[in-house]
């Protein structure tokens, strides 16, 4: 020990405090905490069907990524009969949880190992898009004459860049609806009839606030809209609040404040300055706080702790505002559910965030040509219609998401609490902007802020002006 | 004759020698020049560029992410936090593991007991923190169905500022106590039995002797084991990022999360390599204040 020791811990320290926690204490590297969002990292293979057609050494190898399991199904049933059709290419479906997902996209392209097609996200793309991480399809769009009027109207254009360049063809959307516990309906005597017509405003939160205040029931019986009822001791919260919704709430208030007349930005795409600090969004924000002061709602505590989903299903909510991508996980729960649309807001209309996903080709492929192929092969309704056979998202073409529908209704399932927003063109699109990861890192701890005390008119109107300074 | 032979051998069983050590030296050398040594530099390097993830070229901004930095309320308040966390984190563990040491010392130090101290640090970061996610959840966690059915309220564990740094502290205290433990139980195990019987014949009870006699003689041991401890303890970084991802608002965003936030999410690596260059000269001078406080390299055994 002695004499030698301090030059030796010397260099642990220097050793350990430059790799940034790459020992076994911290893993900054990109897979390593994979397990934590998931619980599982499934890597999938999909090329069973193709190895037949194809012999191993000669097919080009190329791999596609995506992040939700549930798809990973659907994909891999794409993958194979993509690989069936073409006897050159052998396509690997690869899936990870969402944040180990975008952890292993960058450091993909730092390390030039990305996939060779990966399924995007508009906050995502538009730094891809910028770092030219990813390739632009238009000339391959013309050369193809890919006809891209065949997607539902509005999906296309989310792809595209102010410059004129494409990123994507659209393979599906998502629009928000409203999931209720039909046993907790029938308790507190609402007609599930009752709950597509429905108003919301932010002053006294019209007949929705009536309902989720009759479903809230305190420890000891009494309801929300009752005397005498608890807001401090609840058993069950009348409305799932999803999260504090960061800067986009799309399953948060998204559709509250935009029903009730905001606008995100000053444009509908690629806007420069946000407008959070209108009153109208912090009107909406106030009417949620308020909902939880009054018991109707769980505590930052609770919805922030438990997924929405789970409370849902654990009963201890009696609703909840949900995507619909997340239907197939409600429709696991041990009770009948009931889906409704989203409230009428002031402005006399429901509204939805319309999002939409498609795959992008890494710059750094090396067969772009085939991923090409394969990018217009998932956006073809022969792809499409497969993944509707599974149901779990609504395909970006028209007659593959009615088949989502019929697959839903032989289940017994009415999904047209989502489907409205489509056909009544009650959607507003993904706040897509420049400087994604920087307005999440002003906007997440400011919403948490707003939830946990802090006032919200003066909260709000300080991340709102760092946000636009970002873009100056 | 004689002479000149010794005088041409002696050289080339020098160089032989050198050779040889060189030889067994060139794998950890080479090892610690390319992925400890070539990153350190590099990261100093990055310190003074806007570089950034994704973006091929940089520029020299000198100074700049530094000034930066020292204006950033976010990486003063990430400094605080990892502190409070360090030092409840530390603290708590110290004690606790002393504690076992000693136990496992004085009882008896079988080797099921030593197993089963172990099986805590077996476990990794990322489980563990996952299950004391679902542990200490607010609703439907059992921790606070326990305080329900013994009277005591329900806290929300990770999901509150005052509780959030706490929480993550004793789940890392749990999962490394044992193996801090069985450090400390090898260093009593080297405290020679005579010393001991000599406190026992003077008349010195148990609790004085293990405070005047034992404590004082596993102090190298303990500066290392501290030493050891608390530079891992600054990097606490995944049970975070698995537990709260550093909220409520910042109740618990580490220096680590932080740094790796502005890496590699928002892709400032110039800024973040500043603040990783800040955190090295934090940990060097705490450990050479630690070395030096504790006097780590002198024995009282000597």
């Amino acid at each position: 020990m002695r004499g030698k020791t301090p030059a030796l811990f010397a260099v642990a320290a220097l050793a350990l405090a430059a790799c940034g926690g790459d020992d076994d204490n911290g893993s900054a590297g990109g897979a390593a905490t994979a397990d934590a969002e998931t619980g599982s990292t499934a890597t999938a293979t999909a090329d069973a069907g193709g190895d037949t057609a194809a012999p191993a050494g000669d097919a080009v190898a190329l791999t596609y990524a995506l992040w939700d399991a549930n798809q990973l199904p659907a994909y891999e049933a794409c993958a194979t009969a993509f690989n069936a059709a073409n006897p050159g290419v052998s396509v690997t479906v690869q899936q990870q949880g969402w944040d180990d997902y975008w952890n292993a996209i960058t450091t993909g392209f730092v390390s030039g190992t990305a996939p060779d097609v990966f399924t995007n996200h508009l906050a995502r793309y538009p730094e891809f898009a910028e770092t030219e991480q990813i390739l632009p399809l238009n000339e391959w769009i013309e050369r193809d004459a890919v006809d891209t009027t065949v997607y539902f109207p509005g999906l296309v254009d989310l792809w595209a860049r102010p410059d004129g360049n494409q990123y994507g063809l659209p393979k599906d959307w998502d629009t928000i609806a409203i999931v209720a516990n039909q046993q907790m309906l029938a308790d507190a005597g609402i007609d599930p009839a009752t709950l597509a017509d429905l108003t919301w405003n932010p002053q006294d939160g019209g007949t929705f606030e009536e309902a989720i205040a009759a479903l809230s029931v305190d420890v000891n019986g009494v309801r929300g809209n009752e005397a005498g009822f608890d807001a401090a001791n609840v058993a069950t919260y009348g409305f799932g609040l999803v999260n504090t919704g960061g800067g986009n709430g799309q399953t948060e208030w998204s559709w509250l404040a935009v029903a009730n007349g905001w606008n995100f930005m000053d444009e509908p795409y690629w806007g420069t300055s946000f407008n959070y600090a209108d009153p109208k969004f912090v009107e909406t924000i106030d009417w949620i706080k308020g909902a939880i002061d009054k018991g109707f709602a769980p505590p930052f505590e609770v919805f922030s702790a438990t997924g929405h989903n789970d409370l849902f299903k654990a009963g201890q909510t009696a609703t909840t505002s949900l995507g619909s991508w997340e239907i197939g996980d409600v429709l696991a729960a041990e009770f009948e559910t009931a889906f409704f649309p989203t409230p009428v807001g002031p402005t006399g209309q429901r509204a939805s965030m319309f999002n939409g996903l498609a795959d992008s080709i890494s710059a750094s492929s090396e067969h772009p040509e085939q991923a090409w192929e394969w990018v217009k092969f998932l956006a073809s309704v022969d792809c499409q219609n497969l993944v509707a056979e599974t149901a779990v998202v609504f395909p970006a073409i028209p007659e593959a998401a009615d088949r989502v529908k019929a697959v839903r209704a032989e289940q017994g399932v009415d999904v047209s609490a989502f489907t409205v927003h489509v056909e009544e063109g009650t959607t507003f699109t993904f706040p897509i902007a420049d400087f994604a990861a920087d307005r999440d890192a002003i906007m997440n701890p400011a919403m948490e802020a707003v939830f946990t005390g802090s006032d919200t008119g003066s909260t709000i109107a300080d991340a709102n002006a760092e946000v636009n300074a970002l873009f100056e | 004759m004689a002479a000149t032979s010794m005088g041409t051998r002696r050289p080339h069983r020098d160089v032989r020698q050198w050779l040889t050590a060189a030889a067994f030296l060139a794998p950890a050398m080479i090892g610690f020049a390319v992925f400890y040594f070539r990153p350190t530099v590099l990261g100093f390097y990055n310190s003074f560029t806007d570089k950034e993830l994704l973006r091929p070229e940089s520029d020299w901004v000198g100074l700049e992410n530094y000034r930066e930095m020292i204006s950033d309320d976010v990486f003063w308040n990430a400094l605080w936090v990892t502190g409070y966390y360090v030092l409840v984190n530390i603290g708590v563990q110290t004690i606790c593991a002393i504690g076992i040491a000693w136990v496992l010392d004085r009882l008896s130090g079988s080797r099921v007991m030593r197993t089963l101290v172990m099986t805590p640090y077996l476990m990794s970061n990322v489980v563990v923190a996952l299950l004391f996610l679902w542990i200490l959840d607010f609703r439907l966690g059992v921790m606070n169905a326990f305080l329900d059915t013994i009277g005591l309220n329900p806290q929300p564990w990770l999901s509150s500022k005052e509780w959030a740094i706490p929480s993550i502290a004793l789940i890392n205290v749990w999962r490394h106590m044992g193996y801090t433990a069985l450090l400390l139980f090898a260093g009593l195990q080297t405290i020679p039995k005579d010393v001991k019987e000599a406190a026992l014949i003077d008349g010195c009870g148990e609790i004085q002797r293990f405070i005047r006699v034992t404590l004082p003689l596993l102090r190298p041991v303990l500066a290392v084991v501290l030493v050891i401890t608390i530079i891992g303890s600054f990097q606490i970084f995944d049970t975070v990022d698995v537990t709260t991802e550093g909220g409520p608002v910042n109740a618990s965003r580490v220096i680590y999360l932080y740094i790796f936030d502005q890496a590699f999410a928002r892709r400032n690596f110039g800024y973040a390599s500043a603040m990783s260059v800040a955190l090295f000269l934090i940990l060097a001078v705490v450990t050479i204040v630690q070395m030096r406080l504790l006097r780590a390299n002198e024995s009282d055994l000597a």
